[in-house]
């Protein structure tokens, strides 16, 4: 009982924290949020195994039952997309703030106009 | 195993092969990396016939990977329904990557090719796991390679609408990763046929459970279909990618579209308790909202790139007006409206670009600006794609509007299904022909100092091999619509595609 309900109130505090930092309008902070966020899902995720503990993980002769590996190997996954996707946006929010000088999410349309067409940067040659 | 059973996983497989490839060979050898793109390209859409043409007798494909059995390996399923949109995907993808190597936008980064091959490999995994996780891992493959290509050719504006793009995706993710840790813990199985299975045996205490994973798994294929409220990611995003990669975006969407009416029957069917079609109540209002939200925006869009992504969102909108009755005639008007929406969102864009490039500094913006090249041509086009787009006769959007009026005539409220999608029709008609008189027909005099360059007529080579694959999905709708049907009986029949995918029991 005592497991689960660390377990629970961990993940709880963590979407907490990552919905509220998600909700901000600063692109540094919904990172964070999103990051936090993730943490709580792939604590989630393993739960959905069952927490149980002194079970053997892969086959044993004397194990009379095991744990569940497949939500080891779905969290394993689930925190290589992640981590890609995270370093992904932090590298995209750095580049936008050094573009358009904003680093609002919503951005102000001031600096960024549609019309003005986005410029060539590098152009592979023959 | 012969080589045909083997047929099935190598719309996965040749553009993870050709990725890396064009990749290594862009830096040196620009037009050998070209080369390999529209290789894989072709060959996916030989398999893809191949494929189509083994599904039309109604037997179910499996393809089990490193011959894991089925529940516990991921497992590879070809029906009607995947032949279908492999299809699609390997048809527009050619399109697609035809306009970017004719109006060289590929040449605006070393990584067009690869991006490209990565994003069609994710969405034909997509169409083709029976693996509710793989599915996740999917998504994922399709969505790394569409920020790089949304990103394409870089620029503030792009940049602005990709941080949103990106953060709406990842909070999507989450929102899927929660949905399948809920539905694993209460199934212990995360294929999509023995979850349909499973799902019956789940007790009275965890049915509220239940509901929650599957009104998440949902919400979660409704933010990729961008179903009101659920859109607003979308028409910033399109309006600013590159136009050949917001024609092959064209399709994304119906990425969402496919994921719900393949996992809503299969999973959450009649035996799924308090999830029993449990979208149903929700959906219809929702699909209304979305075709008016869409097409509205066709009405006030002031370029022709952002009427075409409204377009995309109207037409999602009354394609799900269509799946929403969750019936096989319903369900087949959809799938066969689903081709033709992804046709017409990508002419739609193509023809913009094509109107953008002539304009110059005008672009493509509602306003009159000077004369411009192959005016009358493109004026054509214009009228074809729109023509499309709202669904007029003769091309195929009539058709399929026909179709789903028909197929919801007999569900309760469909006075509201057939008010909304005539209604948004005539709206998106106005707004088309505002924007066409706009640009084609006014000519604002201008003291001509921006002489526009010579445009060969290359690039209106996409554009117009769209409009004739709308032609030909009219001109052979009769056997269109059926294999549209019969696709739909197959999605709907649970049993079968378990005895299919699980083995007899």
């Amino acid at each position: 009982m005592t497991l689960e309900l660390l377990f629970a109130t961990a993940i709880g505090v963590l979407v907490a924290g990552g919905i509220y930092l998600s909700l901000r309008g600063r692109t540094f902070q919904v990172v964070l949020g999103l990051t936090l966020f993730s943490y709580a899902v792939n604590l989630f995720l393993f739960a959905s195994g069952r927490l149980t503990i002194d079970r053997a993980p892969i086959l044993s002769k004397a194990a009379s039952s095991y744990a569940d590996p497949l939500p080891q190997a779905l969290v394993l996954t689930a925190i290589v997309i992640t981590f890609g996707m995270t370093a992904f946006a932090v590298v995209l929010a750095l580049r936008s703030f050094l573009e358009s000088g904003s680093d609002q999410v919503d951005g102000d349309d001031a600096a960024c106009d549609r019309h003005a067409k986005p410029s060539v940067t590098s152009e592979p040659s023959e | 195993m012969s080589f045909a059973a083997h047929l099935a996983i190598a719309p996965v497989v040749i553009p993870a092969l050709a990725a890396p490839l064009a990749l290594l060979s862009m830096r040196r050898r620009r037009r050998l990396g070209v080369g390999i793109g529209f290789a894989s390209c072709s060959l996916m859409l030989v398999v893809a016939l191949l494929l189509l043409n083994a599904a039309s007798d109604g037997t179910i494909r499996t393809y089990e990977v490193g011959e894991w059995p089925a529940p516990f390996g991921i497992v590879l399923v070809v029906d009607r329904l995947s032949a279908i949109m492999l299809t699609l995907v390997a048809s527009l993808s050619l399109i697609a990557l035809l306009h970017a190597v004719v109006t060289r936008t590929d040449r605006k980064g070393w990584h067009f090719h690869s991006l490209f091959q990565f994003q069609i490999m994710g969405l034909n995994g997509a169409f083709l796991t029976g693996d509710l996780f793989n599915l996740f891992v999917f998504f994922e493959v399709l969505l790394i390679a569409s920020y790089g290509l949304m990103l394409h050719g870089q620029g503030p504006a792009r940049l602005k609408a990709g941080v949103q793009y990106v953060i709406v995706n990842i909070v999507g993710s989450s929102l899927f990763l929660i949905a399948l840790g809920l539905l694993y813990a209460l199934t212990g199985t995360l294929n999509m046929a023995d979850m349909g299975l499973r799902v019956a045996a789940i007790g009275p205490d965890d049915q509220g459970l239940l509901r929650v994973a599957a009104l998440l798994v949902v919400s979660v294929f409704a933010l990729k279909a961008a179903i009101v409220p659920l859109h607003m990611w979308l028409p910033r995003t399109y309006a600013v990618s590159t136009p050949a990669v917001a024609a092959l975006f064209a399709i994304m969407t119906k990425v969402g579209v496919y994921s719900l009416i393949r996992v809503v029957p299969q999973i959450f069917g009649d035996d799924a308790g308090a999830a029993a079609w449990v979208p149903a109540p929700y959906l219809l209002p929702a699909a209304m909202l979305t075709a008016i939200v869409g097409f509205s925006g066709v009405f006030v869009a002031r370029e022709l790139s952002e009427q075409a992504a409204y377009a995309v969102i109207g037409s999602t909108g009354t394609l799900m007006i269509a799946v929403a009755g969750w019936q096989e005639d319903t369900l087949g008007a959809a799938i066969y409206y689903l081709v033709h929406s992804t046709f017409a969102g990508a002419a739609l864009f193509l023809v913009a670009d094509v109107v953008a490039r002539r304009r110059l500094s005008f672009s493509d913006g509602a306003t009159p600006g000077p004369l411009f090249q192959h005016r009358q041509g493109i004026a054509l086009l214009f009228m074809a794609a729109a023509i499309a787009a709202t669904g007029l006769p003769p091309l195929s959007g009539f058709i399929g509007k026909l179709l789903i009026l028909q197929s919801v005539a007999d569900a309760p409220g469909w006075h509201w299904a057939w008010g909304t999608i005539l209604a948004t029709t005539l709206i998106a008609v106005i707004g088309f022909a505002r924007t066409g008189s706009a640009i084609f027909w006014n000519e604002a005099r201008i003291e001509s100092s921006d002489l526009s360059p010579r445009f060969s007529k290359s690039d209106l080579a996409a554009p117009i091999i769209t409009i004739a694959l709308l032609a030909a999905l009219s001109a052979g709708a009769g056997p269109a619509t059926e294999y549209g049907r019969s696709a739909a009986v197959q999605v709907m029949d649970r049993a079968a595609a378990a005895r299919a995918v699980l083995g007899e029991h």
